[in-house]
């Protein structure tokens, strides 16, 4: 296996501008400590994959500057990429090849000697829980069952980074979970530092030691999850009228205690100023205005408030925006 | 040749053979319709042989020169569209995350085409001389045909490497297939060259290289040995894999932009 050094990831001003587009990241600056599991978290088309292409040297950076395991991305390639191991947006595998054949196949081009390939192959086969469908063609996998092959086929060279793209994009609850303990059994008990991108808020929470949040090829927040949600402090009352023809007197009881907050259409919600201890005069003008309440929640606040707080947009609606983008893009062209 | 490169050639040469192998859709069809055409060909031009001037009284054996052309014809839409693939799905990337020199890719990936040369030659011939074609070069002959059609098989392999490097796209390396099957039509295909009296044909078929492909084979079958039109025909298929690795070389460093 390759030697690798046992260091981070450092980003000054990275920058990547496609040709008559917008810049795709727009001069991000980063560290991750080795060992540390990074969350990188934004919608789609954020700029989220476009940096780890960078980082992993497939694409080259407009300007700016990166180090990756030590060495400088532009300048040090081959030996980023014998450091790095990288499962990338989309599990790209060979549907006529096994998963034993892949497992072959990558660690041979990693340069692995001929007498450790198979026992390293089987090894990790076992680790991600695929070695009784290991002869079997890659075809026939479920969506799970490709991702823990990518991540195998990851790890095969031991790199002491590893970068994952939306790994568990399209996974059942199941698979999803089995995959965050793979993970953060890799960074707990072997070291590996984890640069996870991802569009679930829930994913970075349940992972990452700290999260950066892009937006439009900017990092808006970066810190810890308990950071960021303690930086936005507040919690949010959503409460859903009786009468549907309330749902607006409501909201406007609701705005006396803070500013709107992304709600369900039956509901209306607001984020309290005064913290939690408001609740009880929420609910004393509720029932002066004589407003007959089904439901009730206080909400502590999430990494969805924080991006919301930064943005001025949730999560999802941010996702529902690019879409309309792209789709504006596509017609235009 | 280094450990390393032998290594990466190797597993790759592995990789696409095995996919040759496992895709019977692309074997089938590069054997049968070869043969189909052949059976047809043969079956309704057989008067032609009474042409004076026409080099053998079996318009079989004439005409079994074209499927080892046809045959490789399938290798270009074969091997370009499984890189097409490997473009499209990411594999590529995977591929450059490790340390795989671009020279082991193209002909590691080539080893399928190699392949597939293999047992086309081997099966026309077969057919060829089961229905009654000659072969006046006798055994040593065979080996030579079998060469002459892997090197063109290839060859135009390469070619499909180099249009799947340059687009990304199966389906524009598809749309390649019926245009190369236009320069067999504009060749010596069903008559020998002296024969081609339309003027603008002649000459068009005279400058088109796969006329003296035709000829390689056909001076096997039926001349004896020739060696300037079987050094012309290996020529031919050398030039043609060079520029066709060029090509690909070349759209390689476009297409795989790690730093």
């Amino acid at each position: 296996m390759t030697e690798v050094r046992r260091e981070g990831i450092e980003v000054d001003g990275l920058v990547r501008e496609f040709k008559n587009g917008p810049r795709a990241v727009d001069g991000i600056d980063l560290r991750v400590e080795a060992g540390e599991i990074y969350g990188f978290l934004g919608p789609n088309g954020a700029g989220k994959s476009t940096t780890v292409l960078m980082l992993t040297t497939l694409l080259p950076p407009t300007a700016g500057k990166a180090r990756v395991a030590g060495y400088d991305i532009v300048k040090e390639g081959p030996r980023v990429r014998a450091s790095i191991g990288a499962a990338l947006q989309e599990a790209a595998l060979d549907p006529l090849l096994t998963g034993r054949e892949h497992m072959r196949l990558q660690t041979a081009l990693h340069g692995l000697p001929k007498t450790e390939r198979a026992e390293r192959g089987q090894e990790l086969l076992e680790r991600v829980g695929l070695s009784q469908a290991a002869d079997r063609k890659v075809g026939g996998y479920s969506g799970g069952m490709k991702r823990r092959l990518d991540l195998a086929l990851a790890l095969a060279h031991g790199p002491s980074i590893l970068f994952l793209d939306e790994p568990t994009t399209g996974l059942d609850i199941q698979s999803r979970t089995a995959l965050w303990d793979e993970v953060a059994r890799l960074a707990a008990e072997e070291g590996v530092t984890v640069f996870l991108t991802t569009q679930y808020l829930e994913e970075a929470d349940a992972l990452a030691a700290r999260v950066g949040i892009i937006d439009h090829g900017q990092i808006v927040a970066e810190g810890t999850p308990a950071e960021l949600k303690a930086e936005i402090g507040r919690p949010t009352v959503e409460a859903a009228p009786r009468e549907a023809g309330e749902l607006e007197r409501l909201a406007a009881v609701l705005e006396r205690f803070g500013p709107s907050a992304g709600s369900s259409p039956r509901s209306a919600a607001a984020r309290l100023e005064g913290g939690e201890s408001q609740l009880a005069e929420v609910v004393r003008a509720l029932d002066s205005e004589g407003i007959a309440i089904e439901r009730l929640q206080l909400h502590a606040p999430s990494l969805d408030d924080v991006f919301l707080a930064k943005t001025g947009r949730s999560l999802e609606g941010a996702e529902d925006e690019v879409e309309e983008i792209e789709q504006e893009a596509v017609g235009a062209a | 040749m280094s450990d390393g490169l032998r290594t990466q050639v190797g597993q790759l040469a592995h990789r696409s053979i095995l996919r040759t192998l496992r895709q019977p859709a692309q074997i089938v069809p590069a054997l049968v319709f070869p043969l189909f055409l052949l059976a047809v060909n043969s079956g309704g031009l057989r008067d032609a042989t009474s042409l004076p001037g026409f080099p053998t009284d079996s318009y079989l054996t004439f005409a079994l020169a074209v499927p080892f052309i046809q045959g490789a014809l399938f290798s270009v839409m074969n091997a370009g569209t499984d890189l097409a693939r490997d473009i499209e799905t990411g594999f590529l990337n995977r591929l450059a995350l490790t340390p795989l020199r671009g020279v082991a890719l193209l002909s590691g990936l080539l080893a399928g085409a190699v392949v597939l040369g293999l047992v086309q030659a081997v099966v026309y011939l077969t057919v060829g001389l089961i229905a009654g074609a000659e072969l006046t070069t006798g055994v040593a002959g065979a080996l030579v045909i079998v060469a002459l059609s892997v090197s063109i098989t290839v060859a135009f392999g390469s070619i499909g490497l180099f249009a799947a490097l340059r687009t990304g796209s199966g389906e524009a390396v598809q749309s390649l297939f019926p245009v190369f099957f236009v320069f067999l039509f504009i060749s010596a295909m069903a008559l020998p060259l002296n024969l081609l009296q339309t003027d603008w044909f002649h000459t068009v078929a005279s400058i088109n290289p796969v006329t003296y492909l035709l000829e390689a084979f056909r001076s096997l079958l039926f001349e004896g040995w020739e060696i300037g039109t079987l050094a012309l025909g290996f020529g031919i298929a050398a030039v043609l894999l060079g520029l066709g690795m060029l090509g690909a070389s070349s759209s390689l460093k476009t297409r795989l932009v790690r730093t």
